[in-house]
C-alpha cells in the first residue's frame, strides 16, 4: 500500500469504530445502500457525501476526503433518513453528528458557526446576548413571573424557556403569550431567568459535544437545588435534550412540551377560547416534537379546540415534516447553506402551506416564526399567510 | 528552534454592563465579566500559525484573572506549549508599567526570537503593555501588525498605517509586535479538545514581584458617559419609513 | 521642565492627519489653561512645509531620510533626543496606528507618565479620556513631570486646529539613525482605479448585517441610485468583500460625506471614529440598542432586508418627479 493510504485506514478505522459503539450503532454494517437516506434528505441533493455514500465510502476505508469537504454542514439533523431506513441505522445521530464532531475537531467549521458556538460558551446563548438578561422578557408582563433563585419554596412546574424564546425579538411574544397563558390558568410556575443555560441540544448535533456537556452540567447544578413537580418546555429541542440526552449524562429529570400541559387543561382552557375569526391553519410538526419523539396529537388538539379555525393537513406532515431548516446548527449556517444551495427549506414549507390554501401556518418550535415569516417574504402567493405559534392562537382567542 | 512568547489578558466584557466602582476612580469588579482580548487571541493564532510553519516553541504568559486557567487551556489545545500564569494579583489590574517590569523579567529568562502581544487593550488607561516590555528589554516594537513571518533573524509583518496603507516592514529579531489581526482569523478549539488539556498540561505559576496597581498619574474619577442624544427614529411600515426618508433626502437637496 | 506643549505631528505621502490637527486644537485649549507654546514637532524628509496649516505656535523641524515616512526605531530615538534636550509639561501623541507605536516605549524609556485616549481637555486643564469602547469616562490630571497623553478624534474638528504658519521654526539635528532595526520597505498599493472613499459626498456603508457577498449588490444599486459609493466596516472587509480602500474607521479611513447611509452597521467605536466628520449620518439596523443610534441624525429600526426594496422604490420615483 502506498503510504499515504497507510495513514488514511487508521483515522478511518477509528472513527468507524467510535460509531458502532453509539447504541444501535453496529447497525451501519447491515447498510443496503439503497439510497432512501440520501434521497429523502432535504438537502442530499448538494452534499458531497450524503448518508449513504459516506457508509459506502467508509467501507471503502477512505473517509479523510468526506472530512475536508465542508458539505456535512449542509445536514440539518432532521431525523428524516433515521425514519426511512429500512435498517433502522440511527443515521443523525450515530453517523451525521459524529461526522460533525470529527470535523470540528479538525477545524473544519464554518464561522457563523463558531461564533455561535463561542457565544454559547461565553454566554450560555448562541446569541451572543448578556446572561444577566435572560429574563428582561418578563418586564413586559403586568404581572411577576416567579424566578427560581428568589422563590424558596417548591413549586409544580419548572418552565426552561430556551434561547431564542428570551433574546429573540419575535419569539418573545410567543414566550409572553405562554407566559400569559399560564397565568390566567393559574399555573404554578416559575423560571430559571439568568440560571438558565442554553440546553445545547443543537450545539451537540452541530457537533460540539463537549459544549453540550458543559451546559448540562451548569443546568443540573442549578435544577438539582430546585424544587418542582415536572419540567416544562416550549422548545421541542430542550423537550429532546431533557427527555433523550441528559439521562445519558446521569441527569434526569421529568418533562413534556406545554402543548402536553395545555391539552391536559383543556376542560379550564375551553370556556376561555372565544372566536376570533374563521381560518384555515395548517400545523407544521416540528422535527424535534413530531418525528423525533411522536409528539402529533398534542398540538393538534389545542388547535381544534380554538372556535373558527380549521386544521388542515400539508402534503407532508406528522412522521414525513418537512424541516425548516433551523436544527443541528441550522440557525448558525445560514449564510454558508445558502451560498452552497441557493434554496431555503422553509421556502418549500410555505409553498406547501399556500397550495392547500391556509390563512395561518401554525407553529410550536422557537426557531420556526422568525424562519417562517423570512420565507413569506420569497415565496409568491404567500403574501397573505400568517405565521403564529399555537400559544398566540390560544391567547387570540382568549383575549378577543 | 524559534521561540515565541504570547502575552495574553482578560478585558472586560463589554457585552456585559459596566459600573463604577464606590470609590468613583475604577471598575466595579464585582460587576465585571470578563473575556480574552480579541486582539492577544490573534496574537494567539499568529503565534500557532508560526508554530505550524516553522515549527517553533510557543508560551504564553497571563495575569491571573478570573477564568484565565480556562483560557490558557484552550491556547494548549489550539498549539501552544508552555503555559505561565503571573499570580501575585488580587483584585485590582496591576499598572501597565509594573506589568511590563515584571513580564520583561520573565521573558528574559526565556530569551524568545518573537513576542507578540494584541497591539491595544481597551480597558488600559495608561499606556500600552508591549510597547513598555520593548523598551525594557531594549528590544524594536511595531503594532497594528497583520501577518508575520520569519526569515533569517528578521521578521517580516505589513503593518497598517493611516487611511488603511498597509506596508511591508522588516524588523530584526529579537522583536515585539502588536498584532492587529492574524493571518488566519482564530481558529476554533473544540471543548472536549480544551477538557483534554486539562487533565494533561499543567500551567506553570510564577509569583509577581513588585506589581503596582497606583497609577503614576491621578485619575479624579471614572464615570459613565452622559446618555447620548440618540437619533431621531423613523416610524412606521416599510413604506412609510422609505417615503419619510426620501422625503429627508430631498430637503437635504440630496437626491 | 518648560510650560510648552508639544504635538508629535503625523503624516503619510506628504499629508498631515487630521488627528495631528485635532491635537493641536486640544493643545491650544491645555495651553490656554496652564500656560506656555504649542510646539508642533515634524519628522520627515524635505518635509518642512507641512507646518505651513498648523496652527501652532513654534514648529521643532527635524529633517533626514530615515524619517521621511514613519517608522518605530527611527522615530522613537528622534523624539527622545528632542524631548530630552526640550523637556516639555505634555506631549501629544496620536492614539493610531503611528502614535501608538511610540509613544509607550517612550514613556517607559523617559518615565514619562502616560494617559491614554484623551478625548477633550476639561476644565482647568483636566484630562477627559474615553476608553472601554466608549463605555467609560476617566477624568485625570497631569503628572507633576512631563505627560504623555494619547489622542482619539471626536472632541475637536480638524478645522480647530488648522491655521499657522507658526512663528518660529527650531530645527533639530537627528541622533545617529545608523543600524535601525525596522524598516519600511514599501507601501501596499490599494486597488488600481479604485474609489477614494475620503472625497466621496453620499456614501453607502454595509456592515456584518449584509451577511453575505451576493447582498452587497444591494447596497450597490441604491449607491448607485444615490450618486454615491459603497464603503464599509471591519468585518466587510476581514472577509474579503471588499478592498481594504473601502474600509472606514480607525485603521482605514476617516470620510467626511454628505450623507453616510449605514446599512447593518452596529457602530463599534473603531468604525464610528472614521465618520465623525459626516454631515448626516442616517443608520439602519434592527437593533435599536446599535451604539450608531447614539452618532446618527436619522435611524431606522427595521431589517436592511425588508427595507431596501421599498427604499429604492420610493427613491426611483423620487429621482423620475
Amino acid at each position: 500500500m502506498a503510504v499515504n493510504e497507510i495513514s488514511q485506514l487508521p483515522f478511518t478505522s477509528e472513527f468507524k469504530e467510535s460509531l458502532l459503539k453509539i447504541p444501535e450503532g453496529d447497525r451501519i454494517q447491515t447498510c443496503l445502500q439503497c439510497a432512501c437516506c440520501s434521497g429523502v434528505c432535504p438537502f442530499g441533493f448538494v452534499m458531497d457525501f450524503p448518508p449513504g455514500r459516506m457508509i459506502a465510502w467508509m467501507r471503502a476505508g477512505n473517509l479523510d476526503e468526506m472530512l475536508k469537504s465542508d458539505s456535512i454542514w449542509m445536514c440539518v439533523s432532521c431525523y428524516a433518513c433515521t425514519e426511512v431506513c429500512p435498517k433502522d441505522i440511527p443515521i443523525t445521530l450515530a453517523l451525521m453528528t459524529r461526522a460533525k464532531e470529527e470535523a470540528l475537531l479538525a477545524g473544519n467549521v464554518p464561522a457563523e458557526l463558531q461564533s455561535a458556538l463561542e457565544f454559547s460558551q461565553q454566554y450560555s446563548n448562541p446569541l451572543g446576548e448578556s446572561s444577566r438578561k435572560r429574563a428582561a422578557w418578563t418586564e413586559e408582563l403586568d404581572f411577576e413571573v416567579p424566578i427560581v433563585r428568589k422563590e424558596k419554596r417548591p413549586f409544580e412546574v419548572l418552565w426552561f424557556v430556551g434561547d431564542y424564546a428570551s433574546y429573540h425579538p419575535r419569539v418573545k411574544n410567543v414566550t409572553i403569550a405562554v407566559a400569559k397563558i399560564f397565568n390566567k390558568l393559574g399555573i404554578d410556575f416559575a423560571i430559571l431567568g439568568p440560571d438558565e443555560h442554553s440546553d445545547g441540544d443543537s450545539q451537540r448535533l452541530a457537533g460540539e459535544r463537549g459544549l453540550f456537556e458543559m451546559l448540562a452540567e451548569k443546568n443540573d447544578k442549578v435544577l438539582s437545588r430546585a424544587q418542582f413537580g415536572e419540567i416544562i418546555t416550549t422548545d421541542p429541542h430542550a423537550y429532546n435534550a431533557f427527555k433523550n440526552e441528559y439521562p445519558k449524562l446521569g441527569f434526569e429529570y421529568p418533562v413534556r412540551h406545554y402543548t402536553e400541559l395545555l391539552v391536559e387543561k383543556l376542560d379550564e382552557l375551553t370556556p376561555l377560547l372565544k372566536e376570533n375569526g374563521q381560518a384555515k391553519v395548517a400545523y407544521h410538526d416540528p422535527c424535534y416534537l413530531g418525528r423525533v419523539n411522536q409528539i402529533y396529537e398534542a398540538p393538534r388538539k389545542l388547535i381544534e379546540a380554538i372556535p373558527g379555525l380549521e386544521l388542515v393537513e400539508m402534503a407532508h406532515n406528522k412522521s414525513t415534516s418537512l424541516c425548516c431548516g433551523g436544527g443541528g446548527g441550522g440557525m448558525w449556517l445560514d449564510g454558508f447553506r445558502w451560498e452552497k444551495s441557493e434554496s431555503r427549506l422553509s421556502e418549500w414549507r410555505i409553498k406547501e402551506a399556500v397550495t392547500i390554501e391556509a390563512d395561518i401556518l401554525a407553529v410550536a418550535c422557537p426557531y420556526e416564526p422568525p424562519r417562517f415569516e423570512d420565507a413569506v417574504k420569497a415565496v409568491k402567493g404567500a403574501e397573505k399567510l400568517i405565521v403564529k405559534d399555537i400559544a398566540e392562537l390560544i391567547l387570540d382567542a382568549i383575549d378577543n | 528552534m524559534t521561540e515565541i512568547v504570547v502575552i495574553a489578558r482578560l478585558v472586560p466584557d463589554l457585552v456585559e454592563e459596566l459600573e463604577i466602582a464606590p470609590s468613583g476612580t475604577a471598575l466595579d469588579l464585582s460587576w465585571l465579566r470578563l473575556i480574552i482580548n480579541e486582539f492577544d487571541n490573534h496574537a494567539i493564532e499568529q503565534a500557532v500559525i508560526l508554530k505550524e510553519k516553522t515549527g517553533a516553541n510557543v508560551t504564553i504568559i497571563s495575569p491571573e484573572a478570573e477564568g484565565v486557567e480556562d483560557m490558557l487551556f484552550t491556547t494548549a489545545a489550539k498549539g501552544a506549549d508552555r503555559l505561565i500564569k503571573l499570580t501575585g494579583i488580587d483584585e485590582e489590574k496591576p499598572t501597565n508599567e509594573s506589568l511590563a517590569q515584571t513580564l520583561a523579567g520573565i521573558i528574559k529568562e526565556i530569551n524568545p526570537d518573537l513576542i507578540l502581544n494584541g497591539v491595544q487593550a481597551h480597558d488600559d488607561i495608561a499606556g500600552d503593555l508591549a510597547p513598555q516590555i520593548a523598551d525594557l528589554l531594549n528590544l524594536p516594537y511595531v503594532g497594528y501588525i497583520s501577518g508575520v513571518s520569519i526569515e533569517g533573524g528578521q521578521a517580516k509583518a505589513f503593518k497598517e498605517y493611516p487611511g488603511g496603507i498597509l506596508a511591508e516592514m522588516e524588523i530584526t529579531l529579537p522583536a515585539v509586535l502588536g498584532i492587529q489581526a492574524s493571518e488566519e482569523p482564530p481558529r476554533y478549539v473544540a471543548i472536549s479538545k480544551v477538557r483534554q488539556m486539562m487533565s494533561t498540561t499543567t500551567i506553570e505559576e510564577i509569583a509577581g514581584d513588585g506589581l503596582a496597581t497606583e497609577n503614576n498619574f491621578v485619575i479624579d474619577r471614572m464615570y459613565l458617559p452622559e446618555a447620548a442624544e440618540k437619533a431621531e427614529m423613523l416610524e412606521g411600515n416599510e413604506e412609510e419609513v422609505a417615503q419619510k426618508l426620501t422625503a429627508i433626502l430631498q430637503d437635504l437637496g440630496l437626491l | 521642565m518648560t510650560q510648552d506643549i508639544f504635538v508629535v505631528i503625523e503624516h503619510i505621502q506628504g499629508q498631515v492627519s487630521d488627528i495631528s490637527y485635532i491635537m493641536i486644537a486640544a493643545a491650544r485649549e491645555l495651553a490656554q489653561a496652564q500656560g506656555g507654546n504649542v510646539v508642533g514637532i515634524i519628522l520627515g524628509s524635505g518635509a518642512e512645509n507641512l507646518k505651513d496649516s498648523l496652527a501652532a505656535d513654534q514648529v521643532i523641524y527635524c529633517d533626514h531620510p530615515a524619517l521621511a515616512e514613519f517608522s518605530s526605531d527611527a522615530c522613537k530615538r528622534t523624539l527622545l533626543s528632542i524631548f530630552t534636550e526640550h523637556d516639555p509639561r505634555a506631549i501629544f501623541f496620536g492614539n493610531t496606528t503611528i502614535g501608538s507605536d511610540i509613544c509607550s516605549s517612550i514613556a517607559t524609556h523617559g518615565s514619562y507618565p502616560v494617559i491614554n485616549s484623551c478625548i477633550r481637555i476639561a476644565e482647568g486643564g483636566a484630562i477627559t479620556s474615553q476608553i472601554c469602547g466608549g463605555k467609560i469616562m476617566v477624568d485625570s490630571q497631569l503628572a507633576d513631570k512631563t505627560t504623555i497623553l494619547t489622542m482619539i478624534p471626536g472632541g475637536y474638528k480638524p478645522e480647530q486646529g488648522q491655521g499657522g504658519p507658526p512663528t518660529e521654526t527650531i530645527n533639530f539635528s537627528p541622533p545617529d539613525l545608523e543600524n535601525l532595526k525596522v524598516k519600511l520597505v514599501q507601501f501596499i498599493e490599494p486597488v488600481p482605479g479604485d474609489v477614494d472613499i475620503a472625497q466621496e459626498k453620499i456614501l453607502v456603508a454595509i456592515g456584518r448585517g449584509i451577511q453575505t457577498e451576493d447582498n452587497i449588490e444591494l447596497a450597490e444599486e441604491l449607491a448607485a441610485l444615490l450618486g454615491g459609493t459603497v464603503c464599509a466596516s471591519r468585518p466587510v472587509i476581514d472577509q474579503g468583500w471588499l478592498p481594504t480602500s473601502r474600509l472606514v474607521g480607525k485603521s482605514g479611513k476617516s470620510v467626511k460625506p454628505d450623507l453616510y447611509l449605514s446599512l447593518g452597521i452596529s457602530g463599534a467605536t473603531e468604525h464610528l471614529e472614521g465618520i465623525l466628520e459626516s454631515k448626516t449620518i442616517v443608520a439602519i439596523n434592527s437593533d435599536p440598542d446599535a451604539p450608531i443610534f447614539d452618532v446618527a441624525k436619522y435611524g431606522i429600526e427595521v431589517d436592511l432586508f425588508d427595507f431596501i426594496d421599498p427604499l429604492l422604490e420610493q427613491l426611483e420615483s423620487a429621482k423620475n418627479g
